[in-house]
């Protein structure tokens, strides 16, 4: 093999690693990408029948059911929208009802939402950004004061809070 | 009045910074050694300045001080001392005056470490250095001042966010930076290197213990912070995918191809332009881990702030330094062209693979992080990818590379032969299946694909490495002889190679026999888990300095013997109206049991989670094996030789000169 061969060669292996790589990367991008929804969002699209997503909105007040076992159930809601979760498994610290949560899982037949994981913050005044976002109306403003009645200040100052905490 | 000096001083660490920068390059221009000499003078007044702003902070922070806003905002009356210490880098502000300490920290070591380098090219890294630290002055001088004021004073601060307030804090976010930071001196030699055209040997010789050791400390960092995260976090794991913790590990990927491809510069003088876009690519992937973590972009805990002139700031310094290092690299770099010839089968050519490897895991990893930031942006929908995503293109990644590391030692520069390389490594291979198959199995009585896989390889890289060791040890007569003629770098790289081997077993272990129960278990109930009995005894109200705490007590036996009693707690940070959970742990070499409190219910029961951890705690003796190794590595004799006979030749060639 002459010198010019081997180097022809080289490039070739280096160029075939990246591409297979690459290959792989987008590959396994696809398959394990998960689209983020609003209770609204859920309600209103039609889904792949057990395709895991994300799941964002407020813990409705008063919603909240503990089973026997671990089991909880409570109302996930947007400022239109609700949906029914059920959860098997321990909390995170803040999850309270009025809190802003994001759930992983999946829709179940019954139109409740199966949650496999909970997040919510470690922060009182946090909301995520993508439930701020997608509760924020038209003018800036949401109108889901009856959700985050935990706080109990007037609807202005909540929209400050998110504002605040969102980027 | 202290804050006031503080933020005088550093207004002056930027005046000095701005003269660092720019003297020494006019002094190249010109060609004045007075000039150029300048840069060392500057970097020792820099430092004294931000050393006296740090000071001012901490002071204010110890002394309690609530007429500044950061103060106020991190601190507590009721907070221990040793927390109102490390405070200082609980937020934003104060680990940005942290970062600028740090890097003139290490500014102020090149200088006195390299005043045996060639003047123009110590003068030409300090002024590139003192442009990094404008860039971060401005920053916190415009956007994130720590000393300003508040007005009216408040009485009671709003306390250290309590998951902050655990010793592996207060040692995560230095050792980081140290990493961090340090890959800016590496930047600083390759854009050196491209402004003064000349990249050899001896540059590589120069870089080589600046990136080995900002290598061992971001390695350390992400160590412990992997380690704080799977204490404090609650959640029983080790590393999450989150895009905090990708962005330390993308400069370490990049950081560790940047080693390696500089040996193959070093030794052999070859895959030069290559070293200098790693040394480029090091660093931008530090300053992006800065801009995530600090902009406000990302859902974690480390996302303090989310003030959107801070992220643009970040984001632009990013596009100056990238985009002007870049641009040089483009037009400088040609010239550095090398004209060897690599060889695919020997040392250089399997270390290629190897850095093709990771800056392929580099560029997956990057590409999960940042995606779905990218979409949200544009906004194209707003989606996430999780662990699985990056399990699954990592460890097809990773594999081949820690199978290379096994040939590192044994495959010899320039041109190899495959047979006698092939026959050398039967002994490690053969060791690799034995132990690969029969640990899992001895340790846990049973077995798994992956753990045989991942005992398998962890033991291969491991075993060459000591085979290597074992090798030159006994090349030489006596075997004390042997042992004092193994150069620290041998030894840095064996030992990096078996930290390797060694988190690779544990991470194959703890994936395939760890085991995790969430249960409700009422006082006196048990629960099984992994061969061990949970026994739920009750709770009781506990409490801290700052806190209080309801305190559950589980006793965990196996075969009617106690193993431990454990107390995990459920803490109240009254100060901030803060629910954390304190995990509590039973440690061991070959295990950890791990309980953590969920909530309690009406009837007295409580949920709990439990965890059996095997081999976990050797994930994290990998990373502190490297990190040592990396430490034998940067302090080897060599550096130091080297240095000392430029200098003399130094000298002889100015006496000449004179």
């Amino acid at each position: 093999m002459s010198r010019r061969q081997r180097r022809m060669l080289t490039v070739a292996v280096l160029v075939i690693g990246v591409a297979a790589a690459a290959a792989l990367g987008f590959t396994a991008f696809r398959k394990n990408m998960m689209y983020f929804y609003t209770p609204s969002d859920l309600l209103s699209g039609d889904l792949p029948a057990g395709a895991t997503l994300q799941l964002g909105g407020l813990v409705e007040q008063g919603s909240l059911q503990r089973g026997a076992g671990l089991e909880i159930r409570f109302v996930m809601a947007d400022c239109t929208h609700q949906v029914p979760v059920v959860y098997d498994g321990v909390l995170p610290d803040l999850f309270r009802e009025g809190q802003g949560v994001i759930a992983t899982g999946h829709m179940g037949p019954d139109h409740v939402f199966v949650a496999t994981r909970i997040l919510a913050k470690h922060d009182e005044n946090y909301m995520p950004p993508q439930v701020a976002k997608s509760l924020k109306t038209a003018d800036g403003r949401h109108s889901c004061a009856p959700f985050k009645s935990v706080y109990q200040p007037a609807p202005d100052s909540v929209t400050a809070r998110i504002e605040r905490t969102s980027p | 009045m202290s804050a006031e000096l503080g933020h005088f001083a550093l207004i002056l660490a930027l005046g000095v910074a701005l003269l660092q920068w720019g003297v020494p390059l006019i002094g190249w221009r010109r060609r004045d050694a007075r000039l150029l000499a300048f840069g060392a003078s500057a970097a020792h007044a820099q430092f004294l300045c931000v050393l006296v702003a740090y000071a001012c902070l901490t002071y204010a922070f110890v002394t309690k001080d609530f007429s500044l806003a950061y103060v106020a905002e991190n601190d507590h009356t009721r907070l221990p001392l040793f927390y109102r210490v490390t405070a200082v880098w609980g937020a934003h502000e104060g680990s940005l005056l942290l970062w600028v300490l740090i890097l003139s920290g290490w500014t102020v070591a090149v200088s006195v470490f390299n005043r045996r380098l060639p003047l123009e090219m110590g003068a030409l890294v300090l002024s590139v250095l003192g442009a990094i630290s404008v860039g971060f002055y401005l920053f916190i001088l415009l956007t994130s001042s720590p000393f300003d004021r508040l007005y009216p004073v408040p009485t009671e601060g709003h306390d250290l966010n309590p998951i902050l307030q655990d010793p592996g804090l207060a040692l995560h976010p230095p050792v980081l930076y140290m990493g961090y930071v340090g890959f800016s001196v590496a930047f600083a030699f390759a854009i050196a290197a491209l402004i003064g055209g000349r990249l050899d040997g001896a540059w590589a010789r120069w870089t080589r213990p600046w990136t080995v050791t900002a290598w061992m400390f971001l390695t350390l960092g992400i160590t412990f912070g992997s380690w704080w995260a799977y204490k404090e976090l609650g959640w029983g794991g080790w590393w999450f995918w989150d895009p905090v913790e990708n962005a330390s590990f993308m400069p370490w990927l990049a950081g560790t191809a940047l080693i390696h491809s500089l040996a193959v510069t070093e030794k052999r003088g070859l895959l030069k332009s290559w070293t200098v876009l790693l040394a480029i690519l090091a660093f931008s992937l530090s300053l992006l881990g800065t801009f995530l973590v600090r902009s406000g972009v990302l859902v974690s805990v480390h996302a303090f702030a989310s003030d959107p002139t801070r992220g643009l700031f970040v984001l632009g310094l990013i596009g100056v330094v990238v985009g002007g290092a870049l641009a040089l690299y483009a037009w400088r770099a040609p010239r550095l062209s090398a004209y060897g010839e690599l060889n695919l089968l020997s040392r250089e050519g399997l270390l290629l693979f190897n850095n093709v490897f990771l800056v392929c895991a580099a560029g997956v990893v990057l590409l999960g992080t940042l995606y779905p930031l990218v979409l949200d942006a544009l906004g194209l929908g707003k989606i996430s990818v999780g662990p699985p995503y990056f399990d699954s293109v990592f460890v097809p990644l990773i594999v081949p590379l820690i199978l290379l590391v096994g040939l590192a030692a044994t495959v010899p520069w320039k041109r190899a032969r495959l047979a006698e390389s092939l026959r050398r490594l039967r002994m490690p291979a053969a060791a690799a299946l034995a132990v690969g198959l029969t640990l899992p199995l001895a340790i846990q009585g049973r077995t798994t694909l992956v753990a045989v896989a991942g005992t398998l390889l962890g033991v291969w890289a491991a075993g060459t490495a000591v085979q290597d060791l074992w090798r030159r040890v006994r090349s030489k007569a006596d075997w004390r002889a042997g042992l004092t003629s193994v150069p620290r770098a041998a030894w840095g790289m064996n030992l990096a190679h078996i930290g390797l081997g060694v988190w690779a077993i544990g991470v194959a272990c703890v994936t395939s026999f760890g085991a995790e129960k969430d249960v409700r278990l009422a006082p006196g109930a048990h629960a099984e888990l992994g061969g061990y009995t949970f026994v739920f005894q009750g709770e009781r109200e506990a409490a801290g300095p700052n806190y209080t705490a309801q305190q559950g007590s589980v006793l965990v036996e196996r075969e009617g013997t106690t193993v431990a009693r454990l107390y995990p707690q459920k803490r109240l940070y009254a100060s901030q109206g803060t629910v954390i959970t304190e995990a509590a742990i039973h440690p061991g070499p070959f295990g950890d049991l791990y309980v953590s409190l969920g909530e309690g219910y009406d009837d007295g029961s409580w949920s709990l989670r439990l965890y059996d951890k095997p081999m976990v705690r050797w994930i994290w003796l990998g990373g502190v094996l490297m990190f040592l190794g990396g430490g034998l590595a940067a302090s080897d004799r060599r550096y130091r030789l080297a240095r000392a006979l430029e200098r003399r030749s130094a000298q002889a060639a100015e006496a000449t000169a004179a």
